[in-house]
Parts: structure tokens; C-alpha cells; sequence
């Protein structure tokens, strides 16, 4: 076999691609830029770790079954868990969101990485609301029967209905955390094969200018 | 790719400093996990238990008989809604376009068969019972409007004694055996069963027992003590005092204030605001001036002050 044809191979056309797109010491990186130095830049593995404690939480609750924390102790407990959880998440996303869009983060080829993750958080409300609403308790019962209003009078209702318990379950622990966790992956990918985006270069102050040309005499 | 300084910008070439990804997401998970565990031990989480049929007839017994007649009579909310549950109302514009009945009524409901008929049809058979379900299903519909009026006018009247709804006329024909029955079976747990069983045993499906009770005053009043009504901000909230879907609070907002505070339109109209605003925001990169902000507010020197005073040292 020739390395010729070896080369055109879809498999190795992709290793070779992932390889320059994405190598080791961008995808775990041991340094950065000298300017990543600012406590707003916590807030994007806050949401990162906020959404593993979701996830993990989830899954007891899912172990166990929609009605089990109604009856248990320690299932009120995990619920809790999963209940705050989802709050740091949203807090520590909104606050992230926003100092990116202060940072002009988009710059530098990076739109799409802006893109994924506003639809990231997009996707992340719907997937908190069909939460709230298969809770199977008064909340749900209000929740779904005011949201269902907004939700009809786009049409959208004819097949998301939200007073179908069993329907919104399925999207709230099966198809919206897929996307939701497919969609942050990809997004941290882009951060990691793009980097942290630079500062504005600022033209320099007069001061500065006049400073430069005292130590250049 | 355009030379703008909101879209473009140059490599960094500068200094780099250590950074240990691995020990940093360790410890954010850490940190979270304890913070979570923390609130969840302080403030626990809301659980007001489920409202049920049965619950409602018992404490409110006169508000399920009115709603039951109102799912006869066609007044109900359920009764007048429109796509997706019947073709009754054209439903919400959005200037010309009607965008629920486009689509049609997919999730069929039926308030005199779903709701009253067909429960009390699937009740074990009693002779006044059977008598009265004879006698509505072999009028015509001239006749059950007849009753359904006489019932409807007698019905400001209507008491509730001894486990009996009565209203004070004789001109009804099967209603008040049929509104009684459906009271009786209310109370007895039995109606809470056959709103979810009517497709077979096994259901996951509440829409015909969440419809019925959202037609009814009593859950909206539970609600509106627990401060969780459109005018109080609504389905954001939960019960309690805890922070709930506090990231809809823009969704919200717009139902508090005019024009959609006042609009029969408004839960299309508010959709569409959020709609067009969620565009904007996914495509503030490509958007001359929203995405020029950050560079005009300079909102960007407090959060890298450190490398810019590097810069004119």
C-alpha cells in the first residue's frame, strides 16, 4: 500500500486535520497569554463545573425515578442538589455571557464560537423549563398550565406540549441535555483551538507616546 | 474578513504565563460542589404537593361545578381556545398572521365528551345515572342547548349541600343529575383516574386533567396566594421564596408593561419580542454597531486593567 493512498484515507485526512487544528498543547495547554489575569474569566468553568454537578445529580434523580424525591428524604436532598446546582449554572453562565460580550470575544475568527455558545444558553432555558415542568407537583402543575399559553400561541404547541408529563420528561433528561453537552463541548473545542481572544489594541496614550520619544533621545 | 477592530484582531505575540487547566477545573468542581451541597443543606428546595382533582371538588365544590358546566356549555376556557385543542377560536395574531391555527388542532379536546361524557360514561352504572346519559345522548342539539341554558341561568343559585350540587330549576333535563354525578366522582377520587386513563392503562399524558383544573378558579387562587400570577411575574417564580427560572425574568418583564400588558395578543406578541432579541443576540458578531458596543463602553479596560497598565508602564 502506498503512503500516497494511505494519505487520502478519510480517517487519516481527519487525524491530520484534528492534529493541526487541534494539538495536545492547545487542547491541554500549561500556559496562556499574559493578559488571561481577571477573575471574570472563572465564570466559564463555574458554568462548565456547575453543569457536571447538574448532570451528576440528574442522574440519581434519574436512577431512582420522577417521584422518588416527592417520598424520600434523601431524594428531596439530591433534588436540592440539582435545584442549586442549576442556579450557580445559570448565574455563572449569564455572568460569562456577558464579559465575553464586553470582550468583543468574537474577534478574531471566533464568531462561532460566540454563536454556539448563546445557543448553548438558549437551549440550557428550555432544558431548565421542561425541568420545572415534569417536577410532578404544584409548580409543575402552574408552570406548564401559564406556559402552555406562550407556548400554543406560536403553534409550536401542536407538538411540544407541555401538559404532557411524559412528553417533557423525555425532552428534560433525554434529547435537550444531549444537546446541551454536545453543544458545550464543541464550544470549549473552539476555545481551545482558537484561544482566549486578545485585548483591543488601544492606541497609545500621550503620555505614553512622549515618554517613548524622551527615552529614545 | 472586514479590517473593523470589532471583527479583527491581530495573533498575540506577547509574554505568556503558567496555567494549569487540569488543576483549575478541579478546583472549580470542587468549589461548586461544596457551594451546592451548602445551599442545598441551608435552603433545601420547594415540593407544595401536587393539586388533584379530587382536592379541588372537596374544598371548592361549587367552582368544580361551575367549570364542569362551563365544559358543557362551551364557556370554558379549554371550550374557547382554539389550536391546538379545538377550532373554536381563530387564537392569538401576530399582525395578519395566525400561527397556532395554521398548524390546527393536533392535540384534539373535546370538553363535553372528555371531560363529563365519556368519565361519567366509564363510572359504574347507576339507573339515574344511565337514565340521564340516555337522555342527553339521544337529544338533538336544540334540546341539550335548551337544558344547558336553563342550568346556566339557575346556576348563579347553585348551593352545595350534604355532598349535593343543586340549582333551582326543573327545566334542565339530564344536566344536574350529569354535573352531580361528575361532583360525586370528583369527590371520590375516581375522576382524577379517568382524565389520564382514557387512552389505556398505561399514561404519562396530563393534559385533560391540567386543562380541567386550569379552567377552574381554584388553582389559579392556590397560586395567586403563593404570589405565582402573569401579574406577579408569573411562572418564573416557584413556591417558596426561591429564586425559580430567574433567567426568564426579560420573558416576563414584557407581560408587566404596555402594550402587552393590555393586548389579547400578548403571549404571541412577547414570543416574537424574544424571538427577534435571542437573533440578535446570536448574531451580535455580525451586527455593525451592537457589536462595536464593547470597544465604545470600554467596559474591556477594567477587565484586562492589568495587561493595559503593563502596557504604559
Amino acid at each position: 500500500m502506498s503512503s500516497t493512498e494511505i494519505d487520502r484515507q478519510w480517517t487519516t485526512r481527519l487525524r491530520h486535520r484534528l492534529t493541526r487544528r487541534l494539538p495536545p498543547e492547545k487542547v491541554l495547554p500549561d500556559t496562556q497569554p499574559a493578559y488571561v489575569a481577571s477573575w471574570i474569566y472563572v465564570f466559564g468553568v463555574t458554568t462548565l463545573s456547575a453543569l457536571g454537578v447538574v448532570i451528576l445529580s440528574g442522574f440519581i434523580l434519574a436512577l431512582k425515578g420522577p417521584q422518588w424525591w416527592h417520598v424520600s428524604g434523601v431524594g428531596h436532598f439530591v433534588n436540592s442538589l440539582h435545584l442549586w446546582s442549576v442556579e450557580i449554572f445559570f448565574f455563572a453562565m449569564v455572568i460569562h455571557l456577558w464579559s465575553k460580550y464586553f470582550m468583543a470575544a468574537w474577534r478574531g475568527g471566533r464568531s462561532l464560537t460566540w454563536v454556539t455558545g448563546v445557543v448553548t444558553f438558549l437551549v440550557s432555558i428550555a432544558t431548565a423549563f421542561t425541568g420545572y415542568v415534569s417536577q410532578t407537583n404544584f409548580d409543575s402543575q402552574w408552570i406548564s398550565t401559564q406556559a402552555k399559553d406562550g407556548i400554543n400561541s406560536t403553534g409550536v404547541g401542536s407538538f411540544f406540549n407541555v401538559l404532557n408529563f411524559g412528553q417533557m420528561l423525555m425532552w428534560h433528561i433525554v434529547l435537550l441535555p444531549l444537546v446541551a453537552v454536545l453543544l458545550t463541548a464543541l464550544h470549549v473545542v473552539m476555545v481551545r483551538a482558537k484561544g482566549v481572544v486578545p485585548p483591543f489594541e488601544d492606541k497609545p496614550s500621550e503620555e505614553k507616546l512622549l515618554r517613548e520619544k524622551e527615552e529614545a533621545r | 474578513m472586514s479590517e473593523s477592530p470589532d471583527v479583527k484582531v491581530a495573533p498575540w505575540t506577547g509574554p505568556q504565563r503558567p496555567y494549569d487547566i487540569l488543576k483549575e477545573g478541579t478546583i472549580a468542581l470542587v468549589v461548586v460542589a461544596i457551594l451546592t451541597i451548602g445551599l442545598a443543606i441551608v435552603f433545601s428546595s420547594p415540593d407544595d404537593p401536587q393539586v388533584t382533582v379530587q382536592q379541588w371538588s372537596t374544598k371548592a365544590p361549587i367552582d368544580f361545578a361551575q367549570t364542569a358546566l362551563s365544559e358543557l356549555n362551551g364557556t370554558s376556557g379549554t371550550a374557547q381556545y382554539g389550536a391546538p385543542y379545538n377550532t373554536a377560536s381563530p387564537g392569538q395574531k401576530l399582525g395578519p398572521f395566525t400561527l397556532a391555527k395554521w398548524l390546527g388542532a393536533t392535540i384534539p379536546v373535546n370538553t363535553v365528551r372528555d371531560f363529563v361524557i365519556d368519565p361519567l360514561t366509564d363510572q359504574p352504572p347507576t339507573p339515574t345515572l344511565s337514565a340521564a346519559l340516555a337522555q342527553w345522548k339521544g337529544a338533538g342539539a336544540g334540546q341539550r342547548t335548551a337544558w344547558l341554558d336553563a342550568y346556566t341561568k339557575a346556576s348563579s343559585k347553585m348551593t352545595f349541600a350534604n355532598g349535593t350540587v343543586s340549582v333551582p330549576t326543573t327545566a334542565a333535563g339530564p344536566v344536574p343529575v350529569m354535573i352531580n354525578s361528575l361532583e360525586q366522582m370528583a369527590r371520590s377520587g375516581a375522576l382524577d383516574q379517568a382524565l389520564v386513563t382514557q387512552s389505556g392503562f398505561y399514561t404519562s399524558n396530563y393534559t385533560l386533567p391540567l386543562l380541567f383544573l386550569a379552567d377552574g378558579s381554584y388553582l389559579g387562587d392556590l397560586a395567586q396566594q403563593r404570589h405565582l400570577l402573569g401579574s406577579q411575574w408569573g411562572m418564573m417564580n416557584e413556591t417558596g421564596s426561591y429564586p425559580g427560572q430567574a433567567w426568564l425574568w426579560l420573558y416576563t418583564f414584557w407581560y408587566q408593561i404596555p402594550p402587552f400588558s393590555t393586548s389579547t395578543n400578548a403571549d404571541v406578541e412577547v414570543s416574537a419580542v424574544m424571538a427577534l432579541l435571542s437573533v440578535l443576540l446570536l448574531l451580535v458578531p455580525f451586527i455593525p454597531g451592537l457589536r462595536s458596543i464593547p470597544r465604545w463602553t470600554r467596559v474591556y479596560r477594567l477587565i484586562w486593567r492589568d495587561h493595559y497598565r503593563s502596557q504604559s508602564a
